[in-house]
């Protein structure tokens, strides 16, 4: 079914036919121009976009954020905004054209034909009305009696595998875990039997456990409902296990498509190739390798540009990219790609140099930071953390892993004097106690711990500018003034690599990655001996987080510092990490060498994280899977809080009733498990799927 | 169906997606000053025009009223008393043969210095309770605000009026009194935004920079509320208007024979009822035009920070 479209996809003759023809696609875009009026100017947001979905097929569009890739979505129900509209090409649903349709038709094809699942479940339900019921109407829409309804709404329930559906109807959606309304969202958006499923990023919301579980569901109902399916992601390794076919969105143009595993594992286009290698791949490590970048900037969007639209950025550019605009060439294997140095596209120089600049590392220090018996347990009974103990060695990175409510963010602000421990809490800094309230920790002490934020729109001031910004760490904890506070600050630009005109610049007025670089800047101000790394590139696309790794990974050489690395990519903390520490329900799970934990044998916690994560790279055929929800942190389960899930449980009951120790399994290799750690490794080598309670 | 408040689809969510999506369009561009956008979004806006007008036309006359009014203010003309609008007199005359046109004229005095001192005043202190209780909170915040709700439970003017009966009527008087009577309503709407402000990272960035309480809330705070707070002074500025007004017209504001608005019409209103109508109306319509004025420019700048 699947072809390759050209840059001249086949026009489809307009079929009337209620009855979609089983040989025709689902889903023709063809040369489709999305404009959007913005201040009275005509701004091309789509350019030439076509791509077909056969019927039953899964295709997915991956870009990074301002490609467009929503937007396409949107056109094909017409959910453009006002002051956007389809400038030209055609799309064609089964053979009709949405642009051409009335109100009537219009709502037809929403309601029968089409149904999208966003991001965020919890917005896609109303929450004032039971689950059950909003599903049961959907049905009723299809024309079932209400009490008909309702039954079809459990058995929906049923197959996206919600274990109890009876009573998940009678719920509102707020008393619904995130993984869990997004199955009751795609319940229905099933409900109606569509014949196109448009995914937006599905599970960018979800904790890397659920992720996988609702990755499964899909792919399972995409079998029994044989729905063609639209999925969009920035995830370039959701896309690669989920689609058949793919196509790369730059800037508003489709560059390259063709079916994902042949484009990810041979990418044609540069812009391809060039965001794959901004992704930490299996064996690439923060001392030996850096990472790939692409360099410049995404064009505004509407940016008239003659010529290929990646030109300005691609290291294959001749003067002919400038002025004249590629096809698409077919390359093969039913791939096209938008170049005309295709053939030398798996060649493209690199931006950064590949290998890490040559320190000698003088292994790792003394402890630094020692944690012991840390417990937080907020109002109300969560327990964030419940007696962590940890040791952080002097210039280490040391990565911190778990899901969301694992404590791991709890655990950094504790560190950092932001939020208090619990009585009987020891935190030290080279052997001194620390003052659990930030406000009284002398300047030198908070010289010591910086932290750099997650989202730097929340931790820039948007009301100062660069310049102060960066300077106020120098002057309040460096106590520097005149001269030296001007040359520390060129040196401190020069070595995020931002530029002068940058200083006199508001955060507003900079790109996302240039913003981070602000905030490390800013936490490196005054030297620090430990900063901590909150989940510093989630906010940031793929080609800006490898220019913030590499940054990271630079400055730590620079200056000696030393990484708390709080991350749920396990890609990124595998590259950047030295030790590993695994938390679930505020407890450290695992503790050892990051090379060891990600060679094995791992806790079966960790072992479930590690095969949730999708990857680019080809392994973990054998994937065990979790199931079952998170347990609340109030409320934790007993004995080891991880046996609910435990895809490894002992039958012996032991898991229920006593929590078992941390112990040292192999040299700084800590688990915290009642099984052995042979037989842990014998499990993990050799037993393909385990069922529950299998082992002793 | 999902459009027209059927069962809610998932569909039912792209206005969501459509928000950001326009969000994204209009903000790509990398440099853009916002400060002097706002002025010329500001200038393009009939309403704000208008508003503008109206008070500007106040001011002209709060500053050289009494050199370009008709006749003297407070000139009596015993003979021309209670005259309809006619030539000579635009407006007509008052019980005591004063010129109504030219009482309103001059009495925009008043009102154009008691008002703006007022809410200024208000707004400082305003501001610096809520700052106070939104980034300190704890105990403070829970008494503080307690106070506050106590206060709003009462109609304002009632509480000015109860304040001027202890104090006596006088200019600086009214003046603190409504200040003091709009600190707790300011502190209430900066206290809000100072809570939203301070779930914000640059806070804890802060203060393990080692900052002191006064700064993060003056120099790291204040400067990201202040388009709430400028909102708040313009509708307090209507109020104030309006308050001021009416303590004079239950005459605890400025006192006979000084032109002002709200006295004026205390003083004439049983005219009505002779159909003496116009030493009534017209002072009236200029308290109401001052507060349309401020009201249209409240909304223009809303807008315009809204966008």
């Amino acid at each position: 079914m699947s072809s390759p479209e050209g840059h001249s996809a086949p026009d489809p003759a307009p079929a009337a036919a209620a009855v979609p023809d089983p040989a025709e696609p689902t889903l023709i875009v063809s040369n489709m121009d999305i404009t959007y009026k913005v201040r009275g100017q005509d701004r091309l947001a789509l350019r030439d976009v076509s791509f077909s979905i056969g019927r039953g097929e899964s295709y997915g569009l991956v870009g990074e954020s301002g490609s467009g890739k929503s937007t396409a979505a949107l056109a094909l129900v017409r959910y453009l905004p006002r002051n956007g509209r389809v400038s030209g090409g055609t799309i064609r649903i089964n053979g009709q054209d949405p642009l051409a349709m009335g109100t009537a038709a219009l709502r037809d094809l929403r309601s029968h034909t089409v149904s999208m699942v966003y991001q965020e479940p919890g917005r896609a339900l109303n929450p004032s009305i039971r689950v059950g019921r909003q599903i049961a109407e959907v049905f009723e829409i299809e024309g079932e009696s209400s009490g008909a309804a309702m039954a079809s709404a459990e058995e929906m329930l049923r197959k996206v595998q919600i274990s109890d559906p009876a009573r998940v109807m009678g719920r509102y959606p707020h008393e619904l875990s995130g993984g869990m309304a997004q199955r009751a969202v795609i319940a229905m958006a099933l409900a109606k039997s569509p014949s196109l499923l448009i995914l937006d990023e599905p599970t960018t919301a979800l904790d890397a456990t659920v992720e996988a579980e609702v990755l499964d569901l899909v792919a399972a109902l995409r079998q029994e409902f044989r729905t063609s399916i639209l999925f969009i992601s920035h995830n370039l390794a959701v896309i690669a296990k989920m689609c058949d076919r793919v196509g790369v969105l730059y800037a508003g143009e489709l560059v390259e498509q063709g079916p994902a595993r042949q484009v990810f594992d041979d990418p044609r286009h540069p812009y391809t190739v060039g965001l794959l290698r901004c992704i930490p791949r299996r064996g690439q490590r923060k001392d030996r390798d850096r990472l790939d970048t692409i360099p410049g900037f995404l064009p505004a969007p509407g940016y008239a540009m003659t010529g290929c639209i990646f030109a300005p950025r691609c290291g294959l550019a001749q003067d002919r990219c400038r002025s004249e605009s590629p096809p698409f060439f077919d390359v093969g294997d039913l791939r096209a790609a938008r170049c005309f140095f295709h053939d030398q596209a798996p060649d493209l120089p690199r931006a950064t140099p590949s290998s890490a600049p040559a320190l000698a590392t003088d292994g790792l220090g003394g402890p630094l930071v020692v944690v012991e018996k840390l417990a937080k347990t907020f109002p109300g009974g969560v327990q964030a953390l419940a007696g962590v103990d940890l040791m952080v060695h002097r210039g280490e990175t040391l990565g911190l892993v778990g899901e969301s409510g694992s404590g791991k963010t709890t655990l950094a602000r504790v560190l950092l004097g932001l939020t208090a421990p619990d009585q009987g809490s020891v935190v030290t800094l080279e052997g001194k106690p620390l003052n659990p309230d930030a406000r009284r920790r002398p300047r030198e002490i908070l010289r010591a711990l910086q932290i750099v934020f997650q989202n730097p729109d929340s931790a820039l001031n948007r009301r100062h500018t660069v310049r102060s910004l960066i300077s106020r760490p120098l002057t309040r904890l460096a106590g520097l003034s005149g001269t030296a506070l001007r040359d520390r600050l060129a040196e401190l630009i020069t070595s995020v690599r931002l530029e002068d005109r940058h200083l006199a610049l508001r955060p507003y007025q900079l790109s996302g990655g240039l913003k981070q670089r602000v905030a490390i800047a800013r936490a490196f101000g005054a030297r620090p001996d430990v900063v901590v790394c909150d989940e510093p590139t989630s906010a940031l696309d793929v080609s800006v987080q490898a220019a913030i790794l590499n940054l990271l990974a630079d400055l730590q050489q620079q200056e000696h510092a030393t990484y708390l690395f709080i991350s749920h990519d396990l890609g990124l903390v595998r590259y950047l990490s030295d030790r590993i520490v695994v938390l679930y329900l505020g407890r450290v799970m695992e503790v050892g060498p990051a090379e060891t934990v990600f060679a094995g044998p791992h806790h079966p916690y960790t072992e479930a994280l590690f095969s949730a994560v999708p990857s680019l790279d080809l392994e973990h055929p054998d994937r065990i899977k979790l199931t079952g929800e998170i347990p609340s942190a109030a409320d934790p389960p007993t004995g080891c809080v991880f046996h609910t899930r435990c895809p490894r449980r002992l039958s012996t009951g032991v898991c229920e009733s006593t929590e078992p120790p941390l112990l040292e399994e192999e040299p700084g290799h800590l688990i915290r498990c009642h099984i052995p750690i042979t037989e842990l490794r014998q499990l993990q080598l050799n037993e393909p799927a385990p069922s529950q309670g299998g082992s002793a | 169906m999902s459009d027209t408040g059927g069962p809610p689809s998932p569909s039912a969510d792209p206005l969501g997606a459509l928000g950001t999506q326009t969000v994204a369009i209009a903000v790509e561009a990398p440099t853009q000053r916002v400060a002097p956008a706002a002025w010329r979004l500001l200038l393009r806006r009939p309403t704000f025009l208008v508003g503008a007008g109206i008070l500007l036309f106040w001011i002209v006359c709060a500053i050289f009223g009494r050199s370009f009014a008709p006749y003297d203010p407070l000139a009596q003309q015993l003979l021309a008393s209670n005259q309809a609008s006619s030539a000579a007199h635009w407006f007509g005359t008052d019980p005591l043969g004063r010129d109504v046109l030219s009482r309103v004229i001059v009495g925009a005095r008043t009102i154009l210095i008691i008002t703006p001192l007022a809410t200024i005043l208000g707004t400082i202190l305003g501001t610096a309770l809520g700052l106070a209780m939104g980034y300190l909170g704890g105990w403070f915040d829970t008494v503080a605000s307690r106070i506050v709700e106590a206060i709003l439970a009462l109609p304002f003017v009632i509480i000015a009026f109860l304040f001027a009966v202890a104090v006596g009527p006088s200019v600086p008087a009214i003046t603190v009194i409504i200040g003091l009577v709009f600190t707790p309503l300011i502190a209430r709407t900066v206290r809000a935004a100072v809570l939203a402000e301070r779930s914000l990272d640059y806070v804890p960035a802060a203060r393990l920079l080692g900052e002191r309480p006064a700064r993060v809330m003056f120099g790291e705070i204040l400067p990201n509320v202040m388009p709430a707070i400028l909102v708040e002074f313009t509708v307090r500025l209507a109020y104030a208007v309006f308050g001021v007004a009416t303590l004079s017209f239950l005459g605890f504001g400025i006192q006979p024979p000084t032109p002002d608005w709200g006295a004026d019409v205390a003083a004439n209103y049983t005219g009505l009822l002779a159909g003496y109508w116009w030493q009534t109306l017209f002072p009236a319509l200029a308290i109401a035009s001052l507060v349309v004025a401020i009201t249209l420019i409240t909304d223009s700048i809303e807008q315009v920070l809204a966008s």
